[in-house]
């Protein structure tokens, strides 16, 4: 029975074990016995304990299977191999199980008892594992069923069940930072032991291949982050060289200048650059800014590399405009209009109140409108993936190629990957450093704009 | 020196304080048209690239099935017609009409038909066996070289990769009429490959399809969930807090780290296959949750507290309260926002990347845990293809994500319009 099957049958089992309960529920009802609760609830407790039991099971089962089945493959593993590395392990049972899917030819006899053993065994587990859920279900229905008393408080447990699964839905958000940072945490960690943080965080060249063989020249890995960094940076510069003063100007323009009808037609669509997917934005900064720059700057006499800091930057600023905006547009909204009335009292115009009111009482929003804009333009993957290089240059000359964090971290993972290699494990190291310094960006531009509210509330 | 007076002094500045004041308009107008004209050029940059991709310049041929050369017959089975030499066939016909001279001319000619050629024959045969033995007229697909000759380079007189020879050729066909664009089926009904012409996005539509099915059957359950948790039980204490700053920074941090997430935790240690809509969903799930909670909460929070006192009143439970009068009412709203958050979703591609679904797949995925890819990676793949074919085909699916983007949100906002209240 395979999973899909298996959970259509649960729920099967859970729609019955509803109906069953308030029919039991409304027969003792008939019979003259007065009931705690309504007869549905009965139903939905005994739903409740048929279904969840079962689903947790098959939850656990489903993710421990795998280590579970590899360790007593590992048995079945010839001598040799079971005495080599880990690695070695790792790759003859990734080899057994492609065997048992039928993929591949076997090369190796010595894996034939293995590969058997794998099929008899998933086999089993298959078994084991429906049999064991469908069984969970039918205990919790006949226990919850023998359960159902007039005098039996059902509706206060359900809802105590159903105020758990409420409350660990919420903790969802508290278990994907602690996934994200125990995972980039762990893999940073193995990094660091291969290389220093000292020789990551302020080495200057960054050249990630490591040689296969020890005999090979040239690439032999070298993990200086500062050139990732710098390109980060730059490219990051250039996209608030051209959000913050446009993003800016056009939230003061949309709530300070413009007519109802303006501002009706016109924020929706700005809004729109934002709501368009980032690799969009990569493919128009590749294909058709990055020649225009190049075109220009040659013009110019300029050498101009094809995949220049520049267009990224230029494009990337384009996306974030709205972000800045939007924001800035809140955080206006928000200064009271006392505060305008004054400035007007006093003789000032439209342009002076904005500048010299307006714009300091709503300073601390727009800097936190502009940290998360920053934050966004750090870790923005694909216009730079697409449009930025891959070559580490350290230099502050925008027509020259750069690459970024996340640029790496995508090269990096994407194909195969070996989690004991440093290369590998440098792009976790990168993602590290990445999530900590959006972390604090947002953490204190958040801390910002919320005590800039309680001002004017 | 004659002292002013503040009306003097006031009068004299004021041309001065008049031209800043249009100045600083003036500049709030450009900002605005700045990002409008950036919207229109993108859009005009992607739909004057990507409509030529759904067009196709096919050739048409007159050639006899023969029979005897493929080795079949009508009684002949399906493996048999499957496996017979269609390839061949169209080679041995171009040869005897168009008579090429020596081997590269040879060449030349069998390069400006498709390899997708042998499968139209291939396709008409199946379909109707009495075909074998009579003479039949095909629009077989052209080479993606001769396709851009034909769409774009032919009118400019542009030309940089057909010969002399190839030119008298298609010069020819299209003198006789031969030669002509039809819509683009294949690029709605097929899945990737490396032959330009023969690419489609249907299997990463489907992917996307079955990725944000996952998704959205993750993530609405659980975001509505958390959000009636936080908004309608959470005592205020250290957890709630916890949980409201982690949403917050979540909703924030760079969608590349839930791809590092997904690689370390899901792939990595809890072993689900990579490249699978399933694993994808996963991911995407978590990078949507923080926005549909936090639209959710707006949403009960616009339920005005009357509705639960009279529910109260009339002696329901906290929890009657919330499921039967609260969550009802707040529904559509928590619909809009969900559909907001799908549509964020469906044009992620950074976290995807890393969990292995940039993978080539040419299959159409079948179930979620079918290896598959999605629109948005698939754009991202043919991107960095250095057919010129390929560029077009790149807009072309850029338009239909974008299409698909317009369409959600339309929905948003109508639902909005129509289903939400104002109390």
């Amino acid at each position: 029975m395979n999973y899909s099957s298996l959970l259509i049958a649960i729920v099967i089992f859970l729609g019955g074990a509803y109906l069953l309960g308030r029919n039991r529920a409304r027969a003792i009802a008939n019979q003259g016995g007065s009931l705690h609760s309504l007869p549905t609830h009965y139903g939905a407790l005994m739903a409740l304990w048929t279904g969840l039991p079962a689903i947790l099971l098959l939850l656990i089962w489903s993710l421990l299977q795998g280590p579970v089945i590899d360790q007593l493959l590992v048995a079945q593993l010839p001598q040799a191999i079971q005495q080599g590395s880990a690695t070695d392990i790792q790759l003859t049972l990734s080899k057994v199980h492609n065997l048992a899917s039928g993929a591949g030819v076997s090369a190796d006899p010595t894996l034939e008892p293995a590969v058997n053993h794998l099929l008899a065994l998933e086999d089993r587990t298959r078994l084991l594992n429906a049999g064991a859920v469908i069984t969970l279900a039918l205990i919790g229905m006949g226990l919850s069923w023998r359960r159902i008393q007039p005098q039996m408080r059902a509706r206060t447990e359900v809802e105590k069940i159903v105020s758990l699964l409420l409350l660990s839905s919420s903790a969802v958000a508290v278990l994907t930072t602690v996934g994200i940072l125990a995972s980039v945490l762990y893999e940073a960690w193995m990094f660091f032991h291969k290389v220093s943080p000292i020789e990551f965080l302020f080495g200057t060249t960054w050249s990630p291949q490591v040689a296969l063989r020890a005999d090979q020249s040239g690439s032999s890995g070298s993990f200086g982050a500062v050139p990732l960094f710098a390109g980060t940076l730059l490219i990051s510069l250039i996209a608030m060289i051209i959000a913050v003063p446009v993003g800016l100007m056009s939230a003061i323009y949309l709530s300070e200048y413009a007519s109802a009808t303006v501002r009706k037609y016109a924020k929706p669509a700005l809004e729109v650059l934002a709501g368009i997917p980032t690799v969009v934005y990569g493919f128009f900064a590749a294909l058709t800014v990055a020649p225009v720059i190049r075109g220009l700057g040659e013009s110019m006499g300029l050498a101009v590399s094809s995949e220049s800091a520049l267009a990224a930057g230029l494009v990337m600023g384009v996306m974030i405009i709205p972000f800045v905006s939007s924001l800035s547009d809140d955080v206006i909204n928000a200064v009271p209009q006392s505060l305008r009335d004054g400035s007007y009292g006093l003789g000032a115009t439209r342009s002076e109140t904005v500048r010299q009111v307006v714009i300091p009482a709503a300073l601390p929003g727009i800097v936190g409108a502009v940290m998360l804009a920053v934050s966004r333009a750090i870790g923005e993957t694909m216009i730079v993936a697409m449009a930025a290089g891959l070559a580490a240059n350290l230099t502050a000359n925008p027509l020259d190629s750069v690459t970024t964090v996340t640029v790496q971290i995508v090269t990096l993972l994407v194909g195969d990957q070996e989690f004991d290699s440093p290369k590998t494990l440098a792009a976790f190291a990168l993602g590290l450093v990445l999530f900590l310094v959006t972390l604090a960006l947002n953490f204190i531009a958040l801390k910002v704009v919320q005590k800039y509210r309680e001002q004017y509330d | 020196m004659t002292k002013l007076t503040t009306r003097e002094k006031v009068e004299k500045s004021m041309a001065k304080r008049r031209a800043s004041e249009t100045r600083f308009r003036a500049y709030g107008v450009a900002s605005v048209l700045f990002g409008l004209l950036c919207l229109v050029v993108l859009f005009g940059d992607i739909l004057s690239k990507g409509t030529s991709a759904f067009s196709q310049t096919v050739i048409e041929q007159t050639l006899t099935i023969d029979g005897d050369y493929l080795n079949i017959s009508a009684s002949s089975t399906e493996d048999e017609l499957k496996f017979a030499n269609f390839e061949g066939l169209i080679k041995r016909h171009l040869k005897a009409t168009y008579q090429p001279k020596g081997r590269s001319e040879r060449r030349a000619l069998y390069g400006m038909i498709s390899a997708g050629a042998a499968w139209q024959i291939q396709a008409a045969v199946l379909d109707d066996r009495s075909l074998i033995g009579k003479e039949i007229t095909l629009p077989l697909l052209a080479d993606d070289a001769v396709d851009q000759w034909f769409k774009h380079d032919r009118e400019r007189g542009f030309n940089d990769l057909m010969s002399e020879r190839q030119l008298q050729w298609l010069n020819g066909w299209i003198d006789n009429g031969q030669m002509y664009t039809r819509f683009n089926k294949l690029f709605f009904v097929n899945g990737d490959s490396r032959e330009p012409e023969l690419a489609g996005i249907r299997g990463a539509i489907t992917g996307t399809f079955l990725t944000l099915l996952v998704t959205f059957l993750l993530s609405f359950p659980v975001g509505v969930a958390a959000a009636i948790y936080l908004e309608e039980f959470a005592p205020r204490n250290r957890f709630t807090e916890l949980v409201e700053i982690n949403i917050n920074n979540l909703a924030a941090v760079p969608s590349i780290t839930f791809g590092l997430l997904g690689l370390a935790i899901f792939i990595n240690m809890f072993g689900v296959a990579r490249s699978t809509p399933l694993v994808g969903g996963l991911v995407l799930t978590l990078m949507t949750l923080p926005t549909i909670i936090i639209s959710g909460r707006a949403a009960i929070k616009a339920v005005p507290p009357s509705i639960r006192e009279a529910a109260f009143g009339l002696g329901a439970s906290k929890m009657q309260v919330v499921f039967h009068h609260v969550l009802p009412l707040a529904l559509p709203g928590m619909l809009t926002g969900a559909i907001l958050g799908m549509a964020q979703a469906l044009g992620e591609t950074a976290p995807l990347l890393m969990i292995g679904m940039i993978a080539f797949v040419v299959d159409v995925p079948g179930f979620i845990n079918d290896p598959s890819t999605v629109l948005p990676v698939q754009i991202f793949l043919w991107s960095d293809s250095p057919e010129r074919a390929f560029m077009e085909r790149t807009s072309g699916a850029i338009m239909v994500l974008l299409g698909f983007l317009i369409v959600m949100n339309t929905a948003a906002v109508w639902l909005r319009r129509r289903l939400e209240r104002r109390w």
